[in-house]
């Protein structure tokens, strides 16, 4: 369990915007009657991508009432998994991951990219507070690896000079593209397939 | 090697297209209905007769699973939910099925609600897979279109509604008990086991948990039967499996062979092998990184399926096999090991919580040699009263890894931390706290 505190200053509502709320209807009907809180998650994501990446504890509160359950019950979820910022975070949010399967293949150069460009420290601003990075466990594209997830994309199969590349990109406001930095397909063996030849560039 | 016609995911590396066309072109949806009239207990025995094994890491025979469930519909509706939190450090193959295949998944869940009499199915997929979550709802959107899921799927007369649930990063929600707590918008904390999800599950009600890559060969075994199945690997491993290849080898990548192979030929063949040679190879993890590590030695011979692994004291897992080479430290990698485990603890019982984080913090001295060496006992002592002791499985997966490393490279660990924390000599320190055993000797 990771340690998540709120930010410090905190706006004073939230409140669903239409294209928000529909979403957020279409999901509780998902679930049984009397069983909306099951949509809890999927609430405070929506609220966390219409609040800039970031939930403050008044979407909690707005959450708590819409699916009629205790507002520390939200709170609970919303600290307990990692994927939810209780506090800002860059527009582009970088997440390298170091566990050992891309540690092996040179992780730490990635986060020394990271370190150069973006910020010191992970969770820190870019000096134009676009930027922000951190570690993070397994993304599970460990056949990629090394890897970072930029928002909601995967950029795969790095190195220090490509993951320099990435982050220039971003930090002049781009979207770079997602996938491979080797050229290669998906999770195919490179120069190296041995099966399902006769599809292969069918 | 395996037959290209006996591969079950033919568009693994996406040669094909993912859309509902190509799939169709590839067998998938084909002869649905037939399949679905043959009967609940047809299905559930063929199941049975391919002797299918979880793919999930327990490795639980899946016919068997569903016919757990209750024969008949009481009161309360049945469930069937779908695992793709794929977090386990080295594994990846759920995300291709996801992404490449998720037309087998999706014909898959609706043979299995019809076998353990669901017409709700949830996919629990990890929230960092959003774009391939994404793939999969477009799939889905693709079916209920065509009329293949919905009201009277596939013409069969049985009604299904699948839906995809995004979780948010926590490892532990891969743990049954632990996902169902999440789809109920709980914290993801496992239950205490009995009562078993098949009597009491989501919502209370009876509930089927399977793992993706087990759902997703389900239509091709009943296509070509259990018996296909059952002829490929050997006696109760049986069939195909995806293994994921990372770490030090030459090409990573994902590919799908029999079960039993050998881990050589897996290495050699199909990952390009060790960088640096075969004889540069340290260690392999083979399973998952909750599975103890083999050393090189006994990875000559190994075949990967779940009853030799177990007899070489790892697992099969996952089939996400980590190779490390002698370029790395083994104890930097365990260490960093257990500081995932550290930081993916849920927090309910007292000896994972607080132990992970031991395990972690000694290791990590271990590997810069500051640990002493009584420490070395008292590792594997704390990984004793971890092992055993908690709700769920996690408290095993935190201590096998460390396990493993005590068993195979316990001397590297000696020879590094040669510290002694008793002075011996007769020094008189001012500050040391323990001088009047010293004085006593004198």
């Amino acid at each position: 369990m990771s340690l998540k505190r709120p930010a410090k200053e905190q706006p004073e509502s939230f409140e669903f915007n239409s294209s928000s709320l529909e979403t957020a209807n279409k999901i509780i009907a998902k679930y049984p009657k009397g069983k909306q809180q099951s949509a809890v998650m999927a609430l405070l994501y929506i609220a966390q991508r219409q609040n800039n990446n970031w939930i403050p504890l008044a979407a909690m509160k707005y959450i708590a009432k819409i699916l009629d359950m205790p507002y520390i019950k939200v709170y609970e979820v919303a600290t307990f998994y990692s994927m939810y910022n209780l506090s800002p975070v860059g527009k582009y949010l970088v997440q390298v991951c170091t566990t050992t399967p891309c540690m092996i293949r040179g992780a730490n150069k990635l986060v020394e990219a990271c370190k150069e460009k973006i910020s010191e420290n992970e969770s820190e601003f870019s000096p134009d507070k676009n930027c922000s990075w951190m570690e993070v466990e397994c993304l599970g594209a460990c056949v990629n690896a090394p890897m970072m997830q930029i928002n909601d994309e995967y950029y795969e199969d790095l190195n220090k000079e490509k993951t320099l590349e990435i982050l220039d990109k971003i930090l002049k406001g781009d979207t770079p593209k997602a996938g491979s930095y080797r050229g290669r397909v998906n999770n195919e063996p490179e120069n190296n397939r041995k099966t399902l030849m006769e599809f292969k560039n069918a | 090697m395996l037959k290209d016609k006996d591969r079950i995911f033919q568009n693994l590396y996406n040669d094909l297209g993912s859309d509902i066309i190509s799939a169709q072109k590839r067998g998938d949806w084909v002869n649905t209905k037939e399949i679905i009239s043959k009967g609940r207990d047809w299905i559930i025995n063929e199941v049975k007769e391919s002797q299918l094994r979880g793919r999930g890491g327990a490795g639980f025979p899946t016919g068997l699973k569903w016919s757990f469930a209750p024969k008949e519909v009481g009161s309360r509706p049945h469930y069937l939910v779908i695992n793709g939190d794929e977090s386990e450090p080295g594994t990846c193959k759920d995300r291709d099925i996801l992404r490449f295949e998720p037309h087998k998944l999706i014909e898959g869940c609706l043979i299995a609600s019809y076998a353990v009499q669901a017409h709700v199915c949830y996919i629990y997929i990890r929230g960092e897979y959003f774009v391939d979550g994404q793939k999969l709802q477009a799939a889905i959107d693709d079916a209920y279109e065509k009329k293949l899921i919905g009201k009277n799927a596939s013409g069969t007369g049985w009604d299904l509604d699948i839906y995809i649930h995004y979780g948010a990063g926590a490892y532990i929600c891969g743990e049954e008990t632990a996902l169902l707590e999440s789809i109920e918008g709980n914290k993801g904390q496992p239950r205490l086991k009995p009562p078993f999800p098949a009597l009491v599950g989501l919502y209370g009600c009876p509930t089927i948990i399977n793992n993706v890559e087990t759902i997703a060969v389900v239509p091709t075994i009943l296509r070509k039967g259990g018996k296909w199945f059952a002829s490929l690997g050997r006696e109760k491993n049986t069939g195909t499996k995806i293994f994921c290849i990372s770490g030090n080898v030459n090409s990573p990548c994902n590919v799908e062979e029999e079960m039993n192979i050998p881990l050589k030929e897996l290495i050699e063949v199909h990952a390009g092998g060790v960088v640096g040679g075969w004889d540069n190879l340290q260690a392999v993890i083979p399973g998952g990184s909750s599975m103890p590590l083999i050393p090189k030695e006994k990875c000559e011979t190994l075949t990967m399926d779940f009853d030799s692994l177990v007899a070489e004291k790892s697992g099969l897992g996952t089939a996400g096999v980590v190779v490390i080479n002698k370029d790395q430290d083994i104890i930097k990698c365990m260490a960093r090991i257990a500081r995932f485990y550290k930081h993916e603890s849920c927090g309910q019982c007292t000896p994972c919580r607080e132990g992970s984080g031991w395990m972690w913090r000694m290791l990590e001295r271990m590997a810069k040699g500051e640990a002493s060496k009584d420490e070395i006992e008292m590792l594997g002592d704390v990984t004793k009263q971890i092992e055993g002791h908690t709700i769920c499985a996690f408290g095993e997966g935190s201590s096998w890894p460390v396990q493993g490393l005590l068993r195979h490279f316990k001397d590297e660990i000696k020879k590094r931390n040669k510290f002694d924390p008793i002075v011996k000599e007769n020094k008189n320190i001012p500050y040391l706290v323990d001088q009047h055993l010293l004085d006593k000797n004198a």
